[in-house]
């Protein structure tokens, strides 16, 4: 009898942060990087949620859960305004030939 | 197997997939409905933790909101200039490949050998819900001041937002 134990969340959310990791590593589309940095935040929050059923720790996990969720959209809308003024400047989001905040 | 048991090991392989799939992908937009897919699965996951209200808010926030202000930036973007993006150098490639490959491997030892499980105190018959009512009970009260704060910041990022996306004053 199988049964899902806190380890095999633990993997899950393993996987997902370090493929997160290699899109942020070789994607160079900046719109892509962000998404692999959500990933990277989904991963963190399994571990969260994961650790506040299996912890008995309440509720305490997932309200963190929850403010990471608010963190990500704060984000979120920051650094596309940021990915569409890079467009604007550049006229494209490779973070390979961005290098200069000017110009 | 029960249930749970199957329903886990689905969800975790469509989240899996899903995760590859988007990251290997040309197309920002196909990658974007890759993403899509695998918060559907992980708030399926959310629901087998127990954690109601966060599935739900995975769901409007990340897959409804999050997601459609990443698709207008990328249909905003021009995407006849995706096509230009090459791959990177064979070289750089195996780099990251290990990176990934060495963080992957040092957490799932750390995981597996630390019998995470064991260490945890043994769950009690009364563990709380995610229910919408408890989530809300522990937000107004224990988390009251950290709960302010993140409002507080939405609406900093909404408003720094609009200013860096809005056109320049002449």
């Amino acid at each position: 009898m199988i049964h899902v134990s806190l380890t095999h969340y633990l993997v899950v959310s393993a996987f997902l942060f370090s493929f997160g990791l290699y899109g942020v590593v070789t994607r160079k589309n900046a719109v892509m990087v962000l998404m692999g940095i959500e990933l990277i935040l989904n991963s963190a929050n399994i571990n969260f949620v994961a650790f506040s059923k299996f912890g008995n720790y309440g509720l305490n996990g997932q309200i963190m859960a929850l403010f990471v969720i608010i963190l990500a959209a704060a984000e979120a809308a920051i650094a596309l305004a940021i990915v569409l003024n890079i467009y604007k400047t550049f006229a494209h989001v490779d973070v390979d030939k961005i290098n200069n905040l000017k110009e | 197997m029960s249930l749970n048991v199957i329903l886990f090991f689905v969800l975790a392989l469509i989240a899996a997939v899903s995760s590859v799939m988007m990251i290997t992908r040309r197309q920002a937009v196909i990658s974007a409905l890759f993403l899509v897919i695998n918060f559907f699965a992980l708030a399926g996951i959310y629901l087998l933790l127990q954690a109601q209200f966060i599935a739900v808010v995975q769901v409007i926030v990340y897959a409804g909101a999050i997601m459609v202000l990443f698709l207008f930036v990328i249909m905003l973007i021009n995407t006849e200039t995706e096509e230009k993006f090459l791959e990177r150098a064979k070289s750089f490639k195996i780099f990251a490949i290990a990176i990934a490959l060495l963080v992957f491997a040092e957490m799932a030892y750390a995981i597996l050998h630390a019998h995470p499980s064991a260490l945890l105190p043994k769950i009690s018959e009364n563990v709380s819900n995610g229910t919408i009512q408890s989530v809300g009970k522990a937000l107004y009260t224990d988390y009251v001041v950290p709960f302010e704060a993140a409002g507080f910041l939405l609406l900093s990022a909404t408003i720094g937002a609009l200013i860096l996306a809005k056109k320049k004053f002449d």
